[in-house]
């Protein structure tokens, strides 16, 4: 559904990206794995058009994606600091959404009331805490019911009763056949809902395969173990080689 | 979707148009003579105008920058975004403009001249804005993107008329007539300025070099040439980034 590309990037001398390939497809769900600025972000943002990688090739269902904005219909994201315009209220920024994305055929607002957003409509933006505008950013992600849904680190910040909420939410579009990207750092989350893991290193791709495949190779009942065992790994071969 | 930036016009625009119409009542005030009050006016509108559109504007984008980040992840057009934010700044200060120079002139009433006023005054925002618009994509960093602002506004309201002085002053020897008209242009202050002066009868002040502005702008293929060169002046930034801002990284 999306296929990345040999896609670079850079940032002035650094290099975010580098000869980044990739397919996702439907039904699966992905976890984006890596140290902090190893690109995942970057990468996210290259999927949502907001970055233009230096060279490479995004395509959605086929088609790519540079210099085309109709795709992100069929995309839910849930950034990892939710900003918003501070003068604007709840309520405001969800019927905004709403006028934008008039065509959607189906509103998902089960977040919104599991979290009781309806109570705080009228709230201005900039008197949130963090985990309430985390409740936003995911309400939203949900609300137009897309097939592909993007979520950065998700689960920061959120307290345990909104985690689980937002974990069993994952879980039932999952099962709806949607495709899923949650990067995070907290691998006993992504244990559970993901199948699939991208482990994404000083911008590449280090490995890319079914998380049973990972247990399986490194003997490890656990994601958090078994990723450890991986770099692991990867250190004794790198330092192998040089 | 354009309707719902204006919920974001701050208090600063009613602070702007009050201070416009409070000024422009008080030189009713001293002065009866209107034509006298636009000269003073004139002042305002050449170097208090830009400074604010200009301002205004680099600082809005920079305050918009979460709304624009909130609207690129949303099935919007690039430049559907870029001409929004632009339109709105432009139609606000505008609209703040035409009420506080333009209520009070057409109270007392002071004819043809004002209406040149407010037109100068009007291009003269929509110019600045689509500078500020071309400082702010330049740079990531809202205080670099203040200070471009500031340049520009210095460059073409003071450090430019000091390098045509010098310039006129240096080869005041040759016939500069002509090549002076085309440094005019390049400068969209200078050219407001020497259309709304020619307008208000006083070039006969300005000597030989004025009778013969007058006699270009005067005429009428001379004022559309200029009015145009204003246009080009709020199209050229204008364009300008819009095709960085497709291009950029947010």
């Amino acid at each position: 559904m999306i296929s990345i590309k040999q896609v670079c990037k850079t940032f002035g001398k650094l290099n975010v990206l580098n000869n980044v390939n990739l397919e996702l497809a439907p039904g699966k769900s992905y976890a984006l794995v890596g140290p902090n600025g190893a690109g995942k972000t970057t990468l996210i943002k290259s999927i949502l058009g907001m970055v233009l990688p230096s060279s490479g090739e995004i395509q959605f269902d086929g088609v790519s994606i540079r210099n085309d904005w109709k795709y992100r219909e069929k995309i839910g994201y849930m950034p990892q600091i939710g900003r918003y315009p501070e003068n604007m209220s709840i309520g405001q920024i969800i019927d905004m959404m709403k006028n934008i994305r008039e065509n959607a055929p189906v509103l998902d607002e089960q977040l919104i009331e599991d979290f009781k957003l309806q109570g705080m409509y009228d709230k201005r933006m900039h008197t949130l805490s963090g985990g309430t505008r985390q409740k936003v950013s995911a309400a939203l992600a949900f609300l137009f019911n897309p097939p592909v849904l993007i979520l950065d680190e998700p689960t920061a910040g959120l307290d345990p009763v909104s985690v689980e909420v937002l974990k069993t939410k994952i879980l039932t579009e999952r099962k709806n056949g949607k495709l899923i990207i949650v990067s995070s750092h907290i691998l006993s989350d992504l244990d559970e809902l993901t199948t699939d893991l991208v482990y994404v290193f000083e911008g590449r791709v280090h490995f890319s395969d079914t998380i049973a495949r990972l247990k399986a190779e490194t003997n490890e009942p656990k994601l958090g173990r078994a990723v450890a065992t991986l770099i692991g790994e990867k250190q004794l071969m790198d330092s192998l080689i040089n | 979707m354009y309707v719902f930036y204006d919920i974001l016009r701050t208090r600063f625009i009613v602070l702007y148009t009050a201070l416009l119409l409070v000024s422009t009542f008080a030189l009713f005030q001293i002065d009866s003579d209107p034509v006298k009050v636009v000269m003073s006016l004139l002042n305002i509108v050449l170097m208090v105008v830009p400074l604010i559109s200009i301002v205004f504007t680099t600082i809005h984008f920079y305050n918009s920058y979460e709304f624009m980040e909130l609207m690129l992840a949303q099935p919007v057009n690039r430049k559907v975004i870029f001409l929004g934010e632009y339109l709105a700044v432009m139609s606000s200060l505008c609209i703040a403009f035409l009420l506080g120079c333009g209520l009070p002139l057409m109270l007392y009433g002071s004819g043809s001249s004002a209406l040149t006023l407010l037109f100068c005054g009007l291009v003269l925002t929509m110019v600045f804005v689509s500078l500020a618009f071309l400082a702010a994509v330049l740079t990531r960093d809202k205080a670099k993107a203040i200070g471009i602002a500031l340049l520009f506004w210095f460059y073409f309201s003071l450090i430019y008329d000091g390098f045509l002085l010098w310039f006129v002053y240096a080869f005041s020897d040759y016939p500069l007539e002509k090549i002076t008209l085309g440094l005019i242009a390049l400068n969209p202050v200078d050219l407001a300025r020497v259309v709304m002066l020619l307008q208000l009868d006083i070039s006969a002040l300005m000597g030989y070099t004025g009778a013969f502005y007058k006699g270009f702008f005067g005429t009428s293929s001379g004022m559309v040439l200029s009015v145009a060169v204003l246009l080009l002046w709020v199209l050229i930034p204008f364009v300008w980034a819009l095709r960085i801002f497709s291009k950029k990284d947010l």
